[in-house]
């Protein structure tokens, strides 16, 4: 170029980094799955958000359904309802997810991924076959459901030749709503910020005093179970952290949980319901860490925990092992 | 009585002060430490996946410091050391070019004040008034003087012909972080006025802001403005990912969705008196100050209604306006102590006057999320609180 600045690419350099899909399917590599491949993957890698059922889990994305609804209040856009191309799934879940661990996945885990999520949405049968061959077979429902911004002219009547400035209103001016009956805006000043938290330390001072005599006693782990649970764990790592420098994220820090009073990390914003029962003396034993992780929200109701639950009894026990293993 | 602070010998003007070096870069002085970006913790899953708020209702003149400008995250603000930088131009051009940072700090560079709007601010307010504070309901905004490279100049460097027609071209621009958060510009816009860069306000970008360069893209919406910019492709269709067909497209009442809504349209906001940010003086000599923008162009005009939109005064414009940059407005008043309805109402230079949220809502209903640039109300009381109100 005219400054004979920079170097020319290579062609494997070009081919690590130009990894996106158009619409027309430009950029798709060979490969191919069936949502029967792509069930466990799921479950594995992308339920902990999403859902076992690509339903979604607290405020992460629903992946699946929606049909019919957006044209309602609070639609709700997933990849059925909303998405216009097939190319963006692909595109978007080979090079960012899964979330903390984009860009793992092979061609084919892709593939797979990509028809569980349509399989989900009633799109693909289970065992049909999604590849770079059969991709451009696939119909998306709200593929017709877009225009391009036409803002200039449906909006013309926003360009004026003067503002009003007199008598701009055929009414007197009245409130119709106001913000604060809602109550949904966080804290102002960092002195209130200060004092609620200094009365948060006060309440987890409350309740850890009862927690000393309360401590179980814990009988060393099973390595085999203590590895299984280690697994087990990628389900919980997007919100909760363990082991050396771990902090609050969505959820508490996890550091010497298994055996101790509930609701009681410092620096973490309970639910009234953590709250409440961490003032009744709950304590995190085995038992009821367990039955927490069963179904958070049937256990406790009003937690904000929006995992849906391990079904599986090994599983549970594998992740307290593991746990436990984090002082 | 005699003021104290006046006749008593105070420590600070007997003893002595920090020395230099006490802070080798400096933060505000602890006295201003509530003037902090926030984040409202239960729009989002996570904290990495999220976004913060300007503490706009606390700020002046119209540069927003580096160290409170809002953030948007899609995976978390990565670490990127200028060493371990590249830039790839690739596509179709004659030569795919890989730049180093070093590569481009020896391009012919430009200076450009421009504010950065996310597409969703205001968007929690389309169903009514929600979050009391103008920090919340505008303070997805920051306005920073850019240093930079015009992208054109990079384009031309991998051979392109801009001379040539490119009418059906666009670039797909991506970041280094693991969401990549790719975007499709059309060509023509790449030309005009898009800068790769790489310092802000003066100094280097700031991680959480695309540190080491990041892409500017005047006037339209935040998400586009590329972070830790890593690979600019030509192509000839846009690629459609899944933050400009899932994210970032407007469903309309009907259940149609606009997308390749890019532009900011013009828009303002009173940040005092508003919730934050009470008046405590009583009834006397007033300042109403806000702020006001347009990704079409400057900012011509802004009007103050002090009744709820019935009647309205220009304000002062604190400096003539700049193309797509944040301008400041007051309206110096006596305030008689009663109760006000306060609005601020900005026109641009293309004649485009900022609507009401009723007006808004008549065209896109109330599921837009995106690109609700309404008039904002304040209802004043008496005692000098404020809150965040809707008007018939």
């Amino acid at each position: 170029g005219p400054f004979g600045l920079g170097r020319e690419a290579l062609p494997e350099e070009v081919a690590a980094w130009n990894l996106d899909i158009a619409p027309d399917g430009t950029g798709l590599p060979e490969g191919s799955g069936t949502a029967e491949d792509g069930e466990m993957l799921f479950s594995e890698s992308c339920a902990a958000c999403h859902g076992e059922f690509a339903e979604g889990v607290g405020r992460w994305p629903v992946l699946a359904g929606g049909f019919g609804t957006l044209d309602r209040m609070d639609p709700v856009k997933t990849v059925g309802s909303y998405w216009p191309y097939l190319s963006t799934v692909y595109d978007y879940v080979r090079r960012s997810m899964p979330f903390g661990a984009a860009q793992t996945m092979s061609d084919d885990d892709v593939y797979a991924l990509t028809a569980y999520i349509l399989y989900s949405n009633s799109i693909m049968e289970y065992d049909e076959v999604l590849s770079n061959e059969t991709f451009s077979e696939i119909e998306m429902p709200n593929a017709d459901g877009f225009i391009v911004d036409n803002r200039e002219e449906a909006e013309a009547h926003f360009w004026k030749d003067e503002p009003c400035m007199e008598n701009c209103k055929d009414a007197p001016v009245e409130i119709t709503m106001r913000a604060t009956i809602l109550d949904v805006t966080p804290e102002e000043t960092a002195a209130e910020e200060a004092a609620a938290s200094e009365e948060a330390a006060a309440e987890d001072t409350a309740a850890e005093a009862p927690a000393e005599e309360t401590e179980v006693a814990m009988a060393e782990p099973d390595p085999a179970l203590v590895e299984e649970g280690e697994g087990v764990f990628r389900k919980c790592k997007a919100c909760h952290k363990v082991g050396e420098g771990a902090r609050n994220g969505t959820g508490p820090a996890l550091n010497g949980i298994v055996g101790h009073p509930a609701g009681a990390v410092e620096g973490f914003r309970y639910s009234n319901a953590m709250q409440d029962a961490a003032a009744d003396g709950l304590v995190w034993t085995p038992e009821e860490l367990g039955a927490f992780l069963a179904k958070p929200r049937d256990y406790m109701r009003g937690t904000k925990m929006s995992f849906v639950g391990l079904r599986d009894e090994e599983e549970i026990k594998a992740v307290i092992a593991y746990l436990s293993t984090f002082e | 009585a005699p003021d104290p602070l006046i006749t008593e010998v105070q420590p600070w003007a007997s003893g002595l002060g920090e020395g230099v070096d006490a802070t080798p870069y400096g933060l505000p002085i602890k006295y201003e430490d509530d003037v902090v970006r926030r984040n409202v913790d239960w729009l989002t899953a996570d904290t990495i996946s999220s976004i913060n708020f300007t503490p706009i209702h606390a700020l002046d003149g119209t540069i927003t410091p580096q160290g409170c400008a809002f953030e948007r995250h899609h995976s978390g603000a990565i670490e990127l050391r200028k060493e371990d930088y590249r830039l790839m131009i690739n596509g179709l051009v004659d030569t795919p070019l890989v730049f180093t940072y070093a590569d481009l700090e020896r391009f012919p560079r430009e200076i450009h004040t421009y504010f950065l709007e996310c597409a969703a601010n205001t968007g929690m307010e389309w169903a009514g008034a929600q979050l009391n504070g103008a920090q919340f309901t505008h303070g997805m905004i920051h306005n920073m003087e850019y240093s930079g490279v015009p992208l054109r100049t990079l384009l031309e460097e991998a051979g392109l012909d801009t001379a040539g027609d490119l009418s059906d071209k666009w670039i797909y621009v991506e970041g280094a972080d693991a969401s990549s958060n790719g975007r499709s510009i059309p060509m023509e816009k790449a030309l005009d006025d898009v800068l790769v860069a790489f310092k802000a306000n003066g100094e280097a970008l700031r991680k959480e802001h695309g540190y080491p360069v990041r892409l500017v893209v005047p006037g339209w919406e935040g998400n586009m403005w590329v972070k830790w910019l890593r690979r600019i492709e030509v192509t000839d269709q846009p690629i459609e990912s899944r933050e400009e067909t899932s994210k970032y497209t407007d469903t309309l009442a009907d259940g149609i969705s606009r997308k390749w809504t890019w532009v900011m349209d013009a828009k303002s906001v009173i940040t005092s008196p508003s919730p934050q940010m009470p008046i405590t003086h009583g009834a006397g000599p007033l300042v109403i100050t806000g702020m006001a923008w347009s990704g079409r162009g400057a900012i011509t005009r802004v009007d103050v209604s002090l009744d709820g939109g019935m009647t309205w005064q220009p304000a002062r414009l604190g400096k003539a306006g700049d193309s797509k940059a944040l301008t400041r407005f007051y309206l110096d008043i006596d305030w008689d102590g009663s109760e006000m309805l306060i609005q601020s109402r900005a026109t641009d230079e293309t004649g485009y006057v900022q609507p009401t949220k009723d007006a808004l809502r008549e065209v896109r209903g109330e599921n837009s999320i995106y690109h609700n640039n309404c008039i904002q109300t304040w209802h004043v009381k008496e005692n000098g609180e404020a809150e965040n109100v809707e008007v018939s």
